[in-house]
């Protein structure tokens, strides 16, 4: 008898595990069969969930009407991009946060989250105006600067609390052993940190790619990547529930499959070290 | 050459002198222990003169160069830390190798230093695994294997066997001095322990609040301490402390008498005491005795095969030429 609690609550929260995951992933369900159906079957109201015509004509209208992979190349370049820059900066930012604290290191920290906080609109236009007159407006190379920015504070936390963790004696040792700064970080701490920075780095790959205000509101053409593509198949009139659909299942499916073989590296990456 | 120099250095933390200016000098070749109780400030001295931490105010020289403002890597010093501080990602082969690389030393020559230097240490064996994979005394040789590939001008050690079994430290201990021999290079040492003082080192640095209390060689501490302080801290069991009217007797605020120095028997002696614990240790018996004229309780050396018991009846008997005399301000009246 003293077993049956357990077992009883383990059911429970299975089933209140699989609810909650089901209830998230249903509007992707959703999506995606969505992207199989007519645009007439696809507003048919009652719904039809598994039992329609399946048919890949949104597909071939996507397809028609836009070119997929420079989108996608555009999603890469911008996500990669924008991550492996803020690695580059952020590495010796935590570095030094980590191992050299001053006074107000804490505050700065802080700081930099809470621009986090401020609504990305609120800065759209002087930005808007920067980026014009750099000439910066729908290129690759503006987006990567704009995304590094908007998501340096995250990276420079993240690794700040994996570094945190590796004991300065170490770093310590290398000077000792005749390591200037640049061979300290790369053959010492980046090495002991590389479940830290694939974490981070596969985070805010996710992060970028699905960054949907500035890709939208800086981009026209040229370089506008999935989010943008997507977009362009949401219209005022006319049916385009079923290609809108198939878009988004198109612009998702590749992060979601690096997602479904990181999920480890994910998931201590969310949890900002605290699993170990 | 190792010659070590610092004039007039001192260290603040924050608002907090850790260590008031103070004044050292460390020969090429010699075996220079700090020592001191905890927090007395040995380990921030010891960074001082790595590097590791920057000088509040004075200099440090190696060699009569001034290296105040070089940073620890070029220093060209070692230093083994108490954690053993390996490089955990790499294997005993590269950890030993890393000083080498650091110094574009080219592959023959690195792979030669490392295989000599694991045959000296005996880690030949354990080259290819991991420092995860070895036992604490393997871990503290790899560290010191890595120390000495670089041929360094001097040697650190803030603690290195703190970490290990009583038996593992004294065969340790035995491998430091005799690489000391062997390579003649100077060697810092810091411990709190005061019996690795007094068996390794050329010369001891007591410490006490930062404060350098006396300097000298195990014996001229042992015989001639400069006060209290160093009295009570070098020699084990410590030193016997009397004040009140023995002490006046002496023409001394407080005298001082080692276990050794006093003779315990049933007949013979100027202090009537009664014996109370005693210590085994084979060879050396220290009995704890209490004095009710004295008001103190002394710890007395005999042979290992003294017979007397708890609770007996006995006479001391000081050798009064050994007796030590210290004035009111704790300072050996000469
Ligand atoms: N980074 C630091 N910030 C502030 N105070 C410090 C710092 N490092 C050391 N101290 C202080 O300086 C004093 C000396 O410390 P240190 O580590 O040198 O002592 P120690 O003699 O090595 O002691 P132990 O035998 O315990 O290792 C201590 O009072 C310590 O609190
Ligand atoms: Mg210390």
């Amino acid at each position: 008898m003293a077993r049956a609690v357990p077992a009883r609550r383990k059911m429970l929260t299975t089933i209140l595990g699989w609810g909650v995951g089901l209830t998230i992933f249903f509007p992707i369900l959703w999506t995606f069969l969505t992207g199989f159906k007519t645009e007439a079957e696809a507003i048919a109201s009652p719904p039809s969930f598994l039992l329609f015509d399946w048919t890949l004509s949104a597909y071939d209208a996507v397809n028609q009407r836009t070119d997929y992979l420079k989108h996608f190349w555009n999603s890469v370049v911008i996500s990669f991009g924008s991550t492996g820059l803020g690695l580059l900066i952020a590495v010796p930012a935590a570095w030094a946060m980590a191992f050299v604290p001053a006074k107000r290191t804490k505050d700065i920290l802080m700081w930099m989250l809470s621009t986090k906080m401020l609504p990305p609109v609120g800065v759209l236009i002087p930005i808007y105006l920067i980026f014009r007159d750099a000439g910066l407006l729908d290129t690759r190379l503006g987006l990567v600067i704009v995304l590094t920015l908007i998501n340096l504070p995250i990276i420079v936390w993240m690794l700040f609390t994996y570094f945190r963790e590796i004991p300065v004696d170490i770093l310590e040792a290398a000077r000792m052993d005749g390591a200037e700064l640049r061979s300290e970080i790369l053959f010492v701490l980046v090495p002991m940190a590389v479940p830290g920075i694939a974490s981070t780095l596969l985070l805010n790959v996710i992060l970028a790619w699905n960054e949907a205000f500035w890709t939208l509101n800086l981009t026209a053409a040229k370089a506008a990547p999935l989010t943008a593509f997507i977009a362009s198949f949401s219209s005022p009139e006319g049916l385009f529930y079923a290609k809108l659909s198939a878009a988004s299942t198109m612009a998702i499916a590749p992060i979601l499959i690096v997602g479904w073989f990181s999920q480890k590296q994910l998931v201590r990456g969310l949890t900002f070290g605290a699993v170990k | 050459m190792g010659l070590i120099t610092l004039k007039n250095v001192s260290k603040s933390f924050d608002d907090v002198e850790v260590i008031p200016p103070l004044d050292l000098e460390i020969r090429d070749g010699e075996f220079v222990v700090f020592v001191g109780p905890s927090g007395c400030g040995k380990s921030t001295l010891l960074r001082l003169i790595a590097g590791l931490e920057d000088i509040t105010s004075g200099r440090v020289e190696i060699d009569g160069v001034d290296v105040t403002e070089v940073p620890p890597a070029r220093r060209r010093l070692a230093m083994v830390f108490q954690s053993y501080a390996l490089y955990p990602h790499m294997s005993v082969r590269k950890n030993i190798a890393f000083p080498l690389r650091m110094a574009k030393l080219d592959k023959a020559e690195q792979s030669r230093r490392v295989e000599s230097a694991a045959h000296v240490l005996n880690l030949t064996e354990y080259l290819d695994r991991r420092p995860g994979q070895l036992s604490g005394g393997q871990r503290q040789r790899v560290a010191i294997g890595r120390a000495i590939v670089r041929e360094p001008e001097a040697f650190l050690f803030d603690e290195p066997l703190s970490n290990l079994d009583a038996a593992l430290r004294v065969n340790m201990r035995l491998e430091i001095s005799e690489l000391h021999q062997s390579l003649k290079t100077t060697m810092i040492y810091v411990t709190h322990d005061q019996v690795e003082a007094m068996t390794m080192a050329d010369k001891i640095v007591v410490l006490q609040a930062g404060v350098i209390e006396q300097v000298g060689s195990p014996l001229e501490l042992y015989h001639n301490p400069r006060n209290l302080f160093v009295a009570s801290f070098i020699g084990s069991p410590k030193m016997n402390f009397l004040r009140g009217d023995e002490a006046d007797r002496h023409g001394a605020h407080t005298i001082g008498i080692r276990p050794e120095h006093i003779r315990i028997s049933a007949n013979e002696g100027e202090w009537k005491g009664t014996v109370g614990v005693s210590e085994h240790l084979g060879a050396d018996t220290f009995f704890h005795v209490r004095c009710e004229e004295l008001g103190a309780t002394l710890t007395v050396r005999a042979d290992g095969d003294n017979p007397l018991q708890y609770g007996d009846s006995v006479l001391l008997a000081p050798e009064l030429a050994k007796l030590q005399r210290f004035d009111a301000d704790g300072l050996r009246i000469t």
